[in-house]
């Protein structure tokens, strides 16, 4: 005589349910898939049309070209050697901090993580400068190298500078996720091996190690991703056989039309989402590493010969990872620095250059990024509250294609930004879209809304229903209850996002110089490059990128003071 | 529309309200009414609709069937903004980024209410709830209680026509329960505001409600005041939920003249009850723990064995395993009548307490 155990489903969220969608809410999706269509399935879609499809119709030969063709190959296993020689050493770097931040409690523990992340601000093109300087040819330590135990070492090189300036970059994000996954380990997972008998490398091997695996590979298939995809790095240290540059010059300097490109692109898309794929699988399985949240390990203290191994090679990592930075700061104030281990006269000058002399590079960022900041943020509230409360059809479909760009590499995305917008005529003025300062804004927020999408999710996500459905009980409508109730909410969220979408986008190389067609308009990044094509104007890209890791560390800073601790931000 | 000025209490109807979630309906075929300024309770156990209905009533969800009437006007297809409602959410739903004062004031504001008054306004129902002089905190800087009494005061201060109470009280600990609603009582009284409440706490609803409603699987089972409900449930459902009772199997020996006569067990009983009923016919008599009186003696009534007893202060209380019969629960203190595991003992029944009820074969 028990009642009856019913299973009812949570009380529905949403009022009004006079019709099964919201007009207003199909209003802005219509109007967000719009945006979202234009600035990234569009140009995606063009780059896989112009791969397959050419005047008499579908075909596969231009992708099989690509297979036949020495030099693409080549360019292939170079990318590949680049992006798996940029994953081992970065985690060769990562791993003995990460163990030692995630194992052992100690003073100045925070100043030590805060200093291993440092080499997050400096983009890998603008460290590449500094690395040349550092182990390049004629690099200090190159120099010092031969001098004392005569061997001739050159360490950034070519596709070995490749594999440095992003490993050097890169390898804090392994360090970070290894070092959380190993401090969320349930202690009570290692007691039970301890328990049963697993002690030492055993346990370490059979336990601790596959308890991080899934966080490890999240890290290092990002590198190996980046590495693989790049296209600034190699053009800085003059590699031209890679899949980046071989893309970039097919588009611009053969033939906009030229299939080659295109195919090529194909492969790297192919690439990126390949791993992408195996990131998502293996990181299905992390959710084991947190079985029992809020149980963090104490942390033991620095004791013992292993931890201070640790803490030496720690800090030899640290050393490391300033030397791209030394490299751009003392580049940037120098008169002359040749074959010497540093340089033998200083001044101010290329700074005046480029802040007095041809001050463009720095403005046009400065209008770039703060103009696709504003529009990826006013986007990716509209899709992170769709996304949540939308009353449309398929509101997952939205932000499903506003992340798909972070996986696309942004050769990829700079190509089918070409292709789609040179053919645009802007009205009245009779000219192509790409000629107009606007496509970079327009660039930059197709590539930079994931991040801003998901930190507005994010923030989106921590606002309980029954906050709007009070509103809505106390009198207010729908509008008044999402500008009083649920944009404050969102606000701190989507400031950080806009701050991380100003900053990644600041340091854009890869699509940008794609879309350069007039020195006047370019951007801080393609500054850079430009300067750095002569000998003489590698101070000025030095000191333009200073200002560009100023920029990306003050970012940085204001992301995580207003978004809280969450913030990914990947370059 | 909504109005500044003070506003009567509204009597609610509710006419055959239905709504399903996917297969399952989770209300169904619905009617009650509400008087003004009555306090009515929805009772259940989780998962009878109980919350549903009152977002129903609240605007919030919209019924599939049946309509929703304030004053005789349909209002089922009215938007909340547009009902002059209070509401209080189970888990209060404070606004974070806004001060008490804020919080409180919000419905004013929507209701363009000049500042000033505002400001007298939000002072008063402030004093009222007791929380005068937190006007500047935030949610997060309250406790439980004083949080609970900000979303009493946000709910208060626009002079609703109906207040809804979502179970208001789960989320405090039991002293303070006890306390919060003696002052929910007494403002409500006060105020004479028409009140919709839903809980599954039986003696919350009890305490409270001028009537109150047993609902099960969405339906409504019974509706009454506590003590009709209490002292006459018209099914074993509502006897079981409120105050809990022991069914005993039992078969009709003799009825009429308002009364039955059943045998349990080697018990017969003469029991009040109306209407006819066959002899030979089986049923459940239905025994509150409270009108089970055990005697050490064999003076006539259920044999049994004590399997194990719960002292609960007041009371003690005890399983007791009836010969060839269920397991009841039973109290008693009687210090004449040890209660203790194994011991035998003999249940007599109070015939005038007890309730029948028909059983399937």
């Amino acid at each position: 005589m028990d009642p009856q155990a019913v299973t009812v489903p949570r009380p529905a969220a949403a009022w009004r349910p006079r019709w099964r969608y919201d007009p207003a809410h199909l209003l802005l999706y219509g109007a967000l898939l719009l945006v979202v269509g234009v600035l990234v399935v569009l140009p995606l879609a063009s780059v896989l049309r112009g791969a397959f499809v050419d005047a008499h119709g579908f075909t596969v030969a231009h992708v099989a070209r690509f297979f036949y063709t020495p030099l693409y190959l080549e360019s292939l296993r170079n990318s590949l050697y680049a992006g798996l020689g940029a994953t081992a050493l970065a985690s060769l770097l990562a791993l003995p901090p990460a163990f030692l931040v995630g194992r052992y409690r100690f003073r100045g523990q925070a100043v030590l993580v805060t200093w291993l992340t440092v080499p997050l601000v400096i983009p890998p093109f603008v460290g590449a400068i500094g690395l040349n300087q550092a182990l390049g040819r004629a690099g200090a330590l190159t120099l010092l190298l031969e001098d004392l135990l005569g061997v001739s070492f050159v360490a950034a090189e070519g596709l070995r500078g490749v594999i440095l300036a992003h490993a050097l970059h890169y390898f804090p994000f392994i360090l970070l996720t290894v070092a959380n996954a190993l401090a969320n380990v349930d202690p009570s997972l290692e007691e039970a091996a301890k328990v049963a008998g697993a002690r030492g490398p055993r346990l370490l091997w059979r336990v601790t190690l596959p308890l991080v695996a899934p966080a490890y590979a999240a890290g290092a298939i990002l590198v190996f991703v980046r590495a693989t995809d790049d296209l600034g790095t190699p053009l800085i240290l003059n590699v031209k056989n890679m899949l980046g540059p071989q893309a970039y010059f097919r588009v611009t300097t053969i033939a906009r039309e030229d299939p080659d490109g295109y195919a090529i692109s194909l492969v790297m898309l192919a690439l990126a989402l390949g791993a992408v794929v195996v990131a998502t699988r293996l990181g299905g399985r992390r959710e084991v590493t947190t079985l029992q949240t809020g149980a963090h390990g104490a942390g033991r203290p620095l004791r013992g010969w292993a931890a201070w191994a640790l803490l030496g090679l720690s800090v030899l990592v640290g050393l490391l990872g300033l030397l791209p930075h030394a490299g751009v700061v003392l580049m940037s104030v120098s008169r002359v620095w040749s074959l010497t281990y540093l340089p033998t006269g200083y001044t101010l000058d290329h700074y005046a250059e480029i802040l007095f002399r041809a001050p463009q590079f720095v403005l046009n960022t400065l209008l770039y990024s703060a103009t696709a900041a504003l529009v990826a943020v006013v986007v990716a509230v509209g899709i992170a509250y769709l996304q949540f409360r939308g009353r449309v059809p398929a509101p997952g479909l939205l932000d499903f294609a506003a992340t798909a760009p972070m996986a696309v590499p942004g050769v990829v995305l700079g190509i089918g930004f070409l292709r789609v917008f040179d053919r645009w005529t802007v009205p009245w003025l009779g000219v192509s879209l790409t000629s107009l300062w606007l496509i970079f804004p327009m660039l930059y927020v197709a590539r930079r809304l994931p991040y801003a999408v998901r930190a507005a999710s994010a923030a989106m996500s921590q606002v309980h229903p029954t906050l709007e459905e009070a509103a809505a009980v106390c009198g207010a409508r729908r509008w008044r209850t999402f500008r009083r109730v649920v944009l404050p909410l969102v606000a701190g969220g989507a400031v950080a996002a806009g701050v991380l979408v100003f900053v990644t986008a600041a340091v854009e190389f890869s699509a940008t110089v794609l879309l350069i067609s007039r020195v006047e308009q370019s951007p801080l990044s393609y500054g850079i490059y430009l300067y750095a094509q002569s000998p003489r104007g590698r101070g000025a890209a030095a000191a333009l990128g200073t200002v560009a890791v100023m920029l990306v560390a003050l970012g940085t800073y204001l992301a995580n003071r207003l978004g809280g601790r969450r913030s990914g931000l990947a370059l | 529309m909504l109005t500044a000025g003070r506003v009567q209490a509204v009597e609610v109807e509710l006419d055959r309200l239905t709504k399903r979630f996917g297969e399952t309906a989770a209300v169904y075929g619905l009617s009650l009414s509400v008087g003004r300024g009555e306090f009515f309770t929805l009772l259940g156990p989780s998962g009878c609709g109980k919350t549903t209905t009152l977002r129903m009533v609240a605007g919030l969800v919209e019924p599939d069937e049946g309509r929703v009437l304030f004053d005789g006007r349909d209002v089922t297809r009215l938007p909340p903004w547009d009902r002059n409602l209070g509401m209080v959410f189970q888990n209060y739903a404070l606004w974070p980024h806004m001060t008490v004062f804020d919080n409180v004031a919000f419905g004013l504001v929507e209701r363009r209410v000049p500042r000033h008054e505002i400001r007298r306004r939000v002072g008063e129902v402030l004093e009222k709830v007791g929380l005068a002089g937190l006007e500047g905190r935030f949610p997060s800087q309250l406790s439980g209680g004083q949080q609970q009494r900000v979303a009493l005061a946000r709910a208060l201060v626009v002079r609703p026509a109906l207040l809804l109470l979502d179970e208001p009280f789960s989320n405090l600990d039991a002293k303070l329960r006890v306390q919060m609603r003696a002052e929910l009582s007494r403002l409500q009284r006060e105020l004479g505001i028409t009140t919709l409440y839903v809980t599954h706490d039986q003696e919350e609803a009890l305490v409270l409600s001028d009537r109150l409603a047993v609902l099960e699987s969405g339906r409504l089972v019974q509706a009454g005041s506590p003590r009709d409900l209490y002292e006459n449930p018209r099914e074993v459902f509502v006897a079981d939920f409120l105050g809990g009772a022991n069914l005993l199997p039992g078969v009709v020996v003799r009825s009429g003249s308002g009364e039955v006569e059943i045998q349990v067990g080697p018990v017969r009983l003469a029991v009040p009850a109306e209407g006819e009923a066959a002899p030979g016919q089986p049923v459940w008599v239905s025994v509150r723990p409270e009108h089970l009186v055990p005697s050490a003696e064999e003076a006539g009534g259920l044999r049994g064995t004590v399997l194990s007893t719960d002292y609960l202060g007041w009371t003690l209380q005890a399983e007791v395993a009836v010969a060839d019969g269920p397991r009841v629960q039973v109290r008693g203190l009687d210090p004449a009548v040890p209660l203790r595991p194994g011991q035998a003992v003999s249940l007599r029944i109070r015939p005038e307490k007890v309730r029948v009820f028909p059983r399937r074969g």
